[in-house]
């Protein structure tokens, strides 16, 4: 039953292993071009477990001694993670025990394949999203040890490799677009991330894009249910 | 490199990682398995993922610079181009695949 859904849930991984394995190593490198020995982007990778807020983390570790504020900064970074959370309630339960590394492990790759991801009939659906979970973690894991390990000694550098990221986003979106008749809730985030990056520039738009978002769908709701169930 | 000391580096990296475990396991603290599901949030699990997404492609593109040379062609070329490859073949790996190849060939043509 595992290997079964470990073979179905591989291929789903695989722009995955591509943007981390880059990006992963990117972050090594990055880390140890900051003078940090190779063990911090390796015990970081497999504990915070959240790629843009590793970045973040290592101009932290750089600053002065404020643990409060690297709390709340991280609150802010990552609060679109309470999004996958309540995204993901009803497809999480019943998977015991593996729900606690599913949630652990619930980065924007994980969450988005496992929330879109066809899980053929005869594949157990927990253990399909353990292994993609468990499969991204080790992709991260894997290049954030590998660029701090090499960082220094070789320039990679392969520009434009990052897309692949946009790309599986995009494709993803429209796997949802395809697989529901309402197209509302996707135009809806659409539409409101992008006027809040106009407005409010690329590095204050997340939370104000994720509000409107909750907002647009809450006025929404009323037309949405009574379409979902015609 | 720092001027903590190691242990108010892991303090530092513990307050990230408490951070970024709150934001995962809240909605399941708040909303445990053997109770149902309000109404509303049911509601929002079902729009939201759809609505996240939309969000991420903007949160992937918001480096672009659209007011100057090459008005972020190389990122609509791609993107449209893997809307298209996706409706002809259905093929998750070949449109990514696809789209990120057409990018790499961009931004060396456009720079």
């Amino acid at each position: 039953m595992k290997r079964k859904a470990l073979r179905a849930a591989f291929p789903y991984t695989l722009p995955i292993l591509t943007g981390f394995l880059f990006l992963g190593t990117a972050y090594g490198i990055y880390m140890r071009g900051l003078g940090f020995s190779f063990l911090y982007p390796m015990l970081m990778s497999l504990t915070i477990f959240a790629g843009s807020m590793e970045f973040v983390t290592a101009s932290l570790l750089l600053g002065s001694f404020h643990p409060l504020q690297a709390f709340l900064l991280t609150l802010m970074v990552n609060a679109r993670h309470l999004f996958y959370g309540v995204s993901m309630l009803e497809k999480f339960r019943g998977t015991g025990k593996k729900k606690w590394y599913l949630i652990f492990g619930m980065c924007d790759e994980s969450f988005s394949v496992n929330c879109a991801a066809k899980i053929p009939e005869d594949v157990d659906p927990g253990w399909f999203m353990f292994f993609v979970t468990l499969l991204n973690h080790f992709y991260w894991f894997a290049g954030a040890t590998l660029g701090g390990l090499v960082g220094g000694l070789i320039q990679v550098e392969i520009p434009g490799i990052d897309f692949v990221m946009t790309a599986l986003f995009v494709v993803i979106f429209l796997e949802q677009w395809s697989s529901s008749r309402q197209h509302l809730p996707g135009l809806a985030g659409l539409a409101a991330s992008a006027v809040c990056l106009t407005v409010l520039g690329p590095d204050h738009f997340i939370l104000p894009a994720m509000a409107a978002i909750v907002g647009l769908l809450s006025l929404l709701r009323g037309r949405l249910e009574k379409e979902g169930q015609a | 490199m720092t001027g903590m000391t190691i242990s108010q580096q892991i303090l530092t990296v513990a307050a990230v990682i408490a951070g970024t475990m709150l934001t995962r396991f809240l909605p399941f603290l708040l909303f445990p398995a053997d109770k149902p599901l309000p109404d509303y949030i049911r509601y929002l699990g079902n729009v939201l993922p759809a609505a996240v997404t939309g969000l991420l492609v903007v949160y992937c593109l918001r480096g672009v610079s659209w007011t100057c040379f090459p008005y972020g062609s190389a990122e609509i070329l791609s993107v449209v181009s893997i809307v298209l490859l996706h409706r002809w073949k259905h093929n998750m790996f070949l449109s990514i695949a696809g789209g990120t190849a057409l990018y790499m060939m961009l931004i060396r043509l456009l720079a």
